[in-house]
């Protein structure tokens, strides 16, 4: 027996932070979890006794719901808390609403906020194990995390692969978890949109920039095509949905001109008739259902391992001190 | 610097005697092949479990069924040592465990605590008719109140010492050994 490295620490704030061989063994501790999601008991014990609070500071129902089932199928407590509703909305702080859950002996956290940094800021002050399910429009690492895993379960291996983000890049903590993850796993990235939406920027991040699909869908082995958020059209950055779709959606005709079979991810939820047209989303190209059976799967792999991770670390933490 | 001493306890010829004895027990403990499944343990245990099943269609003509449990998961310990990255997944036979005589198969019985989380892991895919433990090497130091069927050899292990079952599929070969570990400091 060798006593190994804690697998990921602490916390999961980002894929940027991770190295490869960090995000290889999520996606590797994944697969024997979703055979658990196929049993008739759809259960195990291993985190009998913990507690977990699914903080969330914006809506979610796909990410909440998921996180939900891989708590319940690795039999940990689980509590939801919703901004709306809580003490949050009688103008309580981030910190006072974590130090207190935390006085009510909890072991980790979930959080979804509307601010750039609010999970690492959290995980910076409280000792409990801090999941990021989306922060503001900094990262999203699970569903990077997913999103990899059902690229590599239809495509083999990530390395070599060409794949391109479609959409609302500049605001989106989806696109940023997947170009951190897919440059670290050997994948070519490039994204495209309307230049309102991606900036040339992006380039720093060592992706390629597209600014018509058709070229796009002509380079790529994969599309993840992102969610176009209505709130955009009226800040102005695209001028219609209409038009949105014309030039930037992904329709079947578009598809057929691909010269390779191409695979089709959307994080959800879908705008049908918008980013993407309804025969693709339900065509033989799309794996979006995949992505969400996945999404159980690599949430389960993340809470096992953060929940064993460091188990010295945590029990310092515990009795006040640094470790 | 640590020098192990390494002595056979079994040869292959030994273990393949054993095996044939332990197939034909747990033939005559179940009164023939008719519901059997055999459920190894990751990894060894797996493997064990083939060698069986080959000796029981030697006998019997009849392939049983074969499974595979990883039990990671239903481990008591995770806390104290963390988690294992990467959990080998289980395997269950096709036909289910439900109404079926099962046969836990694993290379070496010590605390009990392995077994313990394999039944549990089983009790939660189904309800089999029975569970029977089948073990290569049978040695002292028991921590549950469990007890194998059929053994294939019951090995003294003293102090400072470990049993050590090697297959051909993970080890290159097929035998018991004792590793006697040796510490400069001891």
């Amino acid at each position: 027996m060798t006593t190994a490295e804690p697998p990921l620490g602490k916390d999961l704030i980002g894929l940027e932070p991770l190295s490869r061989e960090q995000i290889l063994s999520i996606l590797d501790t994944a697969e024997p979890f979703k055979e658990i999601s196929e049993r008739r008991i759809k259960k195990v014990p291993v985190l009998r006794g913990k507690t977990i609070v699914n903080l969330f500071f914006e809506p979610s129902t796909r990410t909440r719901v998921s996180f939900e089932f891989a708590e319940k199928r690795l039999s940990a407590d689980t509590v939801n808390i919703a901004a709306s509703g809580s003490s949050v909305s009688k103008g309580e702080t981030l910190v006072d609403t974590a130090r207190n859950l935390e006085a009510m002996r909890i072991d980790m956290v979930v959080i979804r906020h509307g601010a750039s940094g609010a999970a690492g800021f959290l995980a910076e002050r409280i000792p409990s194990n801090v999941i990021n399910a989306g922060d503001g429009s900094h990262e999203h690492p699970t569903q990077g995390l997913l999103d990899l895993l059902t690229i590599r379960d239809h495509r083999g291996s990530i390395e070599g692969l060409k794949v391109c983000i479609v959409g609302d890049v500049l605001h989106s903590r989806v696109a940023r978890s997947n170009i951190y993850g897919l440059l670290k796993l050997g994948a070519e990235v490039a994204v495209c949109g309307p230049p309102t939406l991606v900036p040339r920027s992006f380039a720093e991040l060592g992706v390629s920039v597209f600014h018509r699909v058709e070229e796009a869908i002509e380079w790529a082995d994969v599309l993840n095509v992102l969610r176009l958020q209505l709130e955009r059209m009226q800040a102005g950055y695209v001028p219609s949905l209409r038009e949105y779709n014309r030039i930037w959606g992904i329709s079947t005709e578009r598809l057929e001109r691909a010269p390779r079979d191409i695979l089709v991810l959307h994080p959800g939820p879908m705008n049908r008739g918008v980013e993407i047209d309804s025969d693709v989303a339900d065509g033989p190209h799309s794996v979006i259902l995949n992505q969400v059976t996945n999404g159980v799967a690599v949430r389960m792999a993340v809470l096992y391992l953060l929940a064993g991770g460091a188990p010295e670390r945590a029990e310092a933490a515990k009795h006040g001190g640094e470790a | 610097m640590a020098t192990n001493e390494r002595s056979a306890v079994m040869d292959e010829a030994a273990v393949n005697r054993a095996v044939a004895r332990m197939a034909r027990e747990i033939i005559e403990r179940n009164g023939g092949t008719e519901g059997l499944v055999l459920m190894g343990i990751h990894r060894r245990g797996t493997q064990i479990a083939a060698l069986l099943r080959s000796e029981i269609e030697k006998a019997e003509g009849v392939r049983v069924p074969v499974g595979s449990i990883d039990i990671t998961l239903y481990r008591d310990d995770l806390m104290q040592v963390g988690p294992k990255p990467v959990v080998g997944g289980s395997d269950l036979p096709l036909s289910g465990i439900d109404d079926e005589k099962i046969v836990i198969v694993d290379d070496v019985l010590y605390t009990g605590r392995t077994i313990r989380a394999a039944m549990n892991e089983l009790m939660d895919w189904g309800r089999p008719a029975q569970i029977h433990l089948c073990v290569l090497v049978d040695r002292d130091g028991r921590e549950l109140p469990i007890q194998a069927d059929v053994v294939g050899r019951h090995v003294e292990v003293l102090r400072g010492q470990q049993v050590e079952v090697l297959v051909p599929g993970l080890d290159g070969r097929l035998g018991v050994d004792l590793v006697t570990i040796r510490r400069e400091d001891a």
